[in-house]
């Protein structure tokens, strides 16, 4: 029995009044479908995502280039085919403009083809797989987000700098797990004591920690989403384990540390943002999210609020004109927008050229958990695919 | 592999078969007794776990939350019984199936709306938050130790109701043969309700337990609920000792098969094909066992005796 599916129906009728729009129709209004996860185990990251879109149109007056903003928010409930039924339905009944977020590669593989065969700009928040960063780039696919490589790869660097030699790597054993390994791999030139991989449902850590504490590597590099993440950390803080470094994406951030808490203080990640990043905007939208929210914001969001920003930008550029296609296309390539990041811009490819940062757990004055910047460790990285990408023009 | 590494993995393993027999033996209980299969017996642990962490989360102390869980579970597990499950007694598998799953994903949705997706945190257990040192380096957590020592004792108490009392008498005989119990003038709608609440507060207790250790999400008694059914299919549907030793088994072929099979693979594999071939075989492991199990003893290892 496929109870994935099962579950999946049955959050879809729940789901359904999720698809509202957000301000009534106007004669002329940027409208846009914004896709996120927003049900199942994943759904905090959806969420965070679907809030940083809010709080950015929020800080532009509830309009993107001076036209007011139609939002659709669509639960693609981490299904492929309702991912795609939706945004089909959005495409040719709502003729939305812009195609925006999408918290995970596989849900923007199921609609990439149909959003950018249509001529609509996509542009993701979160999602960057390799597949449109080499020759799949296409002139209506932008991210505001990452190369999905990019993060681990900053990691391996981590490990390089520190001067380690001995890693121990432990990731879950699905596409996603063996690329953070291969891309901890691309920087990292030591030894990698073991590479351990565990099931997608994995509930106990107790035997990987056991390997660790055995082998006494100089540092830990793992990728463990969501609950995963969590069960792990706990777990490794418990065994006492804390002083051998603990290298991570994607394990601890602002997603799972309510969960983790004091267990993952110290514990390291690597990120092109976090909540104390000095530049005025962010501080701005910091505060401002977390007085709307009441939950630190992590990249998920900052990354959204950045979309808002890049959109924003865009259709100021064209006067308003949405059916300038080649003119919002050149525009969103020049970024011209304060990011969030502070260094930003768009490469050849439309994947951010941008900094990568070593951050660390710490616990705020208010008490809540939050990443905190300890150096830079990337300048201007640009994604190892870009230059496989040939631009076709619009 | 040293010793101490492979002692620590057994209790690993026998940590977690502690774990898989207090779900499963809710879950044997009623599937054997009542003939009813309760797919949301992973949803209780799930709940057990919830109200755990967020009533001793309130309250600043693990141990009240756990207090607290229990008869909540209860309550749970009865409400549920009134409201969905006694409607299904008379029907067949594949409508309680359906209708199960349609609880589990009203329960799901239910924690979602009510504390979000994110994973919850959880107080740690006052009074265990040391370990002892098996290995150098390396901390078992004495709560570990705690859940094993509590699991034990469910154990042997639920031995003891089931095999010696009467009320044991009357559960053993409904799993024979219902019908006759109720000719000779039990009332086995309470005696249903009593295995049903008990069953749903022993998932709950093993959710409140496995919180400071695990993760809280929504869908965490998913994953639970399929290895506690290949315990009790091991262990023969209905019996509590089959339920013990088969949950003991699985626990430690899971551990031990995720510690040992990479490096078996090692054997005939290069070291990177290995230890994925490794990983997918340790994840298949404890299914080969059960279809193992079944093909030698169709009806699990200590089947209930059947009318």
């Amino acid at each position: 029995m496929d109870r994935r599916s099962f579950l999946g129906a049955g959050a879809s009728l729940l789901a359904m009044p999720a698809i509202i729009p957000a301000a009534r129709a106007q004669s002329a209004a940027v409208k846009v479908a914004f896709v996120a996860t927003l049900s199942g185990p994943a759904a905090a990251l959806g969420v965070q995502l679907r809030d940083g879109w809010a709080a950015g149109v929020k800080h532009l007056g509830g309009k993107l280039g001076g036209l007011p903003v139609e939002t659709l928010v669509i639960d693609d409930e981490l299904k492929p085919e309702t991912a795609l039924t939706r945004v089909r339905a959005a495409l040719d009944r709502d003729k939305v403009d812009f195609v925006v977020g999408v918290v995970f590669s596989n849900m923007l593989q199921a609609i990439f083809r149909p959003v950018t065969e249509n001529e609509t700009f996509l542009v993701t928040a979160n999602a960057g797989p390799s597949t449109y960063a080499g020759r799949g780039c296409s002139p209506y696919f932008f991210t505001t987000a990452y190369q999905n490589d990019q993060p681990h790869a900053t990691m391996g660097q981590v490990a390089q700098d520190f001067g380690y030699k001995r890693v121990f790597v432990l990731v879950p054993n699905y596409q996603a797990g063996k690329d953070a390994a291969a891309g901890f791999r691309s920087r990292f030139k030591g030894e990698v004591v073991d590479e351990v991989y565990v099931p997608l449902n994995q509930l106990d850590f107790a035997n990987e920690v056991a390997k660790i504490a055995a082998l006494k590597p100089d540092a830990v590099f793992t990728f463990m989403p969501g609950g995963l993440g969590v069960a792990l950390v706990r777990q490794y803080r418990q065994a006492g384990l804390a002083d051998i470094p603990f290298l991570s994406t994607f394990t601890v951030d602002e997603a799972t540390l309510p969960a983790q808490r004091e267990a993952a203080l110290g514990f390291y990640t690597a990120a092109t943002w976090a909540p104390d990043f000095a530049n005025a905007q962010s501080q701005r939208f910091v505060q401002d999210f977390m007085a709307d929210y009441n939950y630190v914001p992590g990249n998920y969001a900052a990354q959204a609020y950045d979309a808002a920003s890049m959109i924003d930008s865009a259709v100021k550029a064209v006067g308003g004109k949405l059916s300038d296609k080649a003119g919002l296309r050149a525009a969103m390539e020049k970024a011209d927008f304060t990011s969030l990041r502070g260094n930003f811009r768009v490469g050849r490819n439309h994947y951010p050229v941008q900094d990568f940062y070593l951050c660390k757990v710490v616990q705020r004055p208010d008490g809540k958990f939050a990443t905190s910047t300890v150096r830079k460790v990337l300048s201007d990285d640009v994604d190892p695919y870009a230059g496989e990408c040939r631009m076709r023009a619009t | 592999m040293t010793a101490s590494l492979l002692m620590l993995q057994l209790l690993n393993g026998l940590q977690l078969g502690i774990l898989l027999f207090l779900v499963a033996a809710g879950l044997t209980l009623v599937f054997g007794v009542m003939d009813f299969i309760n797919l949301a017996h992973g949803a209780q642990y799930m709940l057990g776990a919830y109200l755990a962490a967020s009533i001793g989360g309130a309250l600043g102390s693990f141990w009240l939350g756990l207090l607290a869980a229990l008869p909540l579970s209860l309550a749970f597990g009865l409400a549920l019984e009134w409201l969905v499950f006694r409607h299904l007694y008379a029907r067949d598998h594949l409508a309680q199936v359906l209708a199960t799953f349609g609880v589990i994903l009203v329960i799901d949705e239910g924690v979602r709306q009510l504390w979000g997706s994110a994973p919850l945190n959880v107080p740690q257990p006052e009074g265990f938050s040391g370990g002892i040192t098996l290995m150098a380096g390396l901390t078992y957590p004495s709560f570990r130790l705690a859940i094993i020592v509590a699991g034990l004792a469910v154990a042997a108490l639920m031995w003891l109701v089931v095999e010696r009392s009467r009320l044991g008498m009357l559960i053993r005989a409904g799993a024979s043969n219902a019908p006759m119990v109720r000719a000779l003038g039990v009332d086995t709608g309470r005696l249903f309700l009593g295995v049903i609440g008990v069953g749903a507060m022993l998932a709950g207790f093993a959710g409140a337990m496995a919180g400071p250790v695990f993760a809280v999400v929504p869908g965490m008694g998913d994953q639970v609920l399929i290895l506690a059914f290949v315990v009790i299919v091991i262990g023969g549907i209905g019996s509590i000792r089959g339920a013990f030793i088969a949950a003991l088994a699985v626990g430690l072929v899971e551990s031990l098969g995720r510690a040992m099979m990479p490096e078996l693979m090692r054997l005939f594999l290069d070291a990177a094909p290995a230890r994925q071939a490794g990983a997918a075989v340790a994840s298949m492991l404890v299914y080969a066992v059960m279809a193992a199990v079944l093909a030698w003893r169709p009806a699990g290892l200590f089947p209930a005796a059947r009318a």
